[in-house]
């Protein structure tokens, strides 16, 4: 019988009874990738002698204690195709990128390693991470597990639909205005984004510097809590790393949530959400209710400024980190006579539509004349909206809500550039105070996935998991799978 | 106020994008949206809020500088669109 859909927990349990080898379960994972990926598109490449070689790592870890295997030793994993690779494909969705191979590999992907996990592929996203659909990516859409016409959310769409579909049942995404609570959201599973500076950014291709955190996706929240783990921690290669010790995100799974006070934004619950998604999300934060949690509703007023102040900073970030795609050290060239007509020429063509539209809307923000009004007045929003979070937290231990507005919708069916950040309105704000969040499954609409949004103080990443798990043991959601999966 | 062609243009320049005509009439119709959009900043009270450059509280952090591994030159031409063997060719600087 094939491991497609299990948990990393049963995975785990397995490999170490011996019922099961890394080998085994890998060829599990590429059988479900060549069986469902020419509907989905999730991968855009697979690692297969980077995955053969970790198995074979993995196996003498498992039957040598000393060797240093992870908890993710012996599981199949994919990553984003912003996450480099030593030696291998990273497109970051980009045609600019179509023959890169990094000359080094990102700081979570090596611990990934060290600890014996096995890298099944790199996985399609919005263009440089920026979407909400992964429809921005140079290399085709990619479908939802749930129905394969609608888009999985984005911008980490691929590595949601790699295990909503059962293909892996650990990946990990970038989450830079909500592009892993988004997406697992879409996708019926849970995604987490840590604190900011958790996890190291170095060998990750930056696209919003202050805002940017790489996170795990998985089916169930003691999952993601254990991937979360692997690949957390100070990194001395990334100057925004956190210092502190990371508290142990499992230390507090069982804990409940009895005597716990939540709090409901009420501006999170406004009148942009679809009634499918607010019964859901209601229904939710009873059953946290019952299970002996004080719920309060809370108000974060300037909730509504986050988008704007979002489309102000990251765009401004990603046109001064994108400057580096010149066509001179690395990537694709489009050769003309001079230096500053191939810059044009190879930036006109190397770059998609969105991430034209980004680093123009950056660069006149940045301009002078105009940084002032911009990009100066929204960091000072940010500020605003920071503190808002912090007076809320003086009263309530964390924040339960929806996740997205809306289910998954059509692939097509958005074309409105700002219709399309609307996907975001409620994930952006935790992005912007560097808070942590997890979207968990909390039930469906229409038969199409919906996720409840918890989020925590800054570095209170294990209150996070402890609420996420609280809900999810007093529910099913997490065992449904998409029917693809076994079919 | 919409963007007028010539600044679509002077600020396509500044970020080395080599726009057709009919990409900028595009991209400076979605400018104009999104600025529209965000024009909401312009009402935020931000009296009492001092200059921000981040929300955490990260500080400055300074390590001693040890000597160390760094990219050999034969890796850091690997990408390359084109070298002469040891260094980055590019085409003229001075038009």
């Amino acid at each position: 019988m094939s491991s497609a859909g299990l948990t990393a927990a049963a995975m785990a349990a397995a490999l170490r009874r011996g019922e099961v080898t890394p080998q085994e379960l890998l060829a599990d994972a590429r059988a479900q990738v060549s069986r469902l990926d020419s509907s989905l598109n999730a991968f855009l490449a697979l690692t297969d002698d980077l995955a053969d070689r970790q198995a074979e790592r993995a196996t003498e870890m498992l039957r040598d204690d000393r060797l240093g295997a992870g908890p993710l030793c012996g599981i199949p994993v994919a990553l984003k195709d912003v996450l480099c690779v030593e030696g291998y494909p990273t497109t970051a969705g980009s045609r600019i990128l179509e023959n890169f191979r990094p000359p080094y590999t990102a700081t979570a992907v090596q611990r990934l390693l060290d600890g014996g996990a096995v890298p099944v592929g790199k996985t399609n996203c919005d263009e440089f991470a920026m979407g909400s659909s992964t429809e921005n990516s140079a290399y085709g859409p990619v479908g939802n597990p749930w129905d394969v016409e609608r888009v999985p959310g984005g911008s980490s769409g691929g590595s949601a639909a790699a295990v909503g579909a059962g293909m892996v049942p650990i990946s990990y995404g970038t989450d830079t205005g909500g592009s892993i609570r988004q997406p697992a959201s879409l996708c019926g599973v849970v995604g987490f984004k840590p604190t900011y500076g958790r996890v190291s950014r170095y060998g990750l291709i930056a696209f919003a510097s202050s805002l940017d955190q790489v996170g795990p996706f998985a089916h169930t929240v003691e999952d993601a809590a254990v991937a979360y783990a692997a690949v957390a921690g100070n990194d001395p290669r990334d100057s925004t790393s956190v210092i502190d010790a990371v508290e142990d995100p499992l230390s507090a799974l069982r804990d409940g949530v009895r005597g716990m006070r939540l709090g409901v934004p009420r501006e999170y619950m406004g009148d942009g959400l679809e009634a499918g998604v607010r019964e859901r999300v209601t229904e939710a934060i009873r059953v946290l209710e019952e299970l002996g949690a004080t719920v309060e509703e809370v108000s974060l007023p300037s909730t509504e400024l986050g988008l704007s102040t979002y489309y102000i900073i990251a765009p401004a970030e990603c046109s001064s980190n994108l400057a580096r795609y010149d066509g001179v050290r690395f990537g694709m060239r489009v050769e003309r006579p001079s230096l500053t007509e191939t810059y044009l020429r190879t930036r006109d063509q190397g770059f998609g539509n969105e991430v034209k539209r980004r680093v123009m809307l950056g660069t006149y923000a940045l301009s002078s004349g105009y940084y002032d009004a911009y990009y100066r007045r929204a960091q000072k929003v940010r500020t605003v909206i920071a503190r808002e979070f912090d007076t809320v937290f003086e009263t309530v231990d964390a924040l339960v809500c929806p996740t997205s507005p809306k289910v998954a919708f059509t692939t097509g069916a958005i074309q409105d550039p700002v219709e399309m950040y609307l996907n975001d309105a409620l994930t952006i704000p935790v992005n912007l105070a560097g808070l942590p969040g997890i979207s968990l499954p909390c039930g469906f609409s229409d038969e199409l996935p919906v996720g409840l949004q918890v989020i925590a103080p800054r570095l209170q990443d294990a209150r996070v998991f402890r609420v996420a798990a609280a809900y999810e043991a007093a529910t099913e959601w997490h065992r449904h799978r998409a029917p693809l999966v076994a079919a | 106020m919409p963007l007028d062609p010539v600044e679509v243009a002077h600020v396509a320049l500044l970020a080395r994008l080599g726009l057709d005509g009919e990409e900028r009439r595009h991209l400076g119709a979605d400018l104009d949206r999104i600025l529209d959009h965000v024009s909401a900043l312009q009402r935020a009270d931000i009296s009492d809020v001092p200059e921000t450059a981040q929300v955490g509280t990260l500080v400055n952090v300074w390590r001693e500088d040890v000597p160390a591994g760094s990219l050999s030159q034969e890796q850091a031409l690997a990408n390359a669109p084109d070298t002469d063997g040891e260094y980055f060719k590019v085409g003229a600087i001075q038009e």
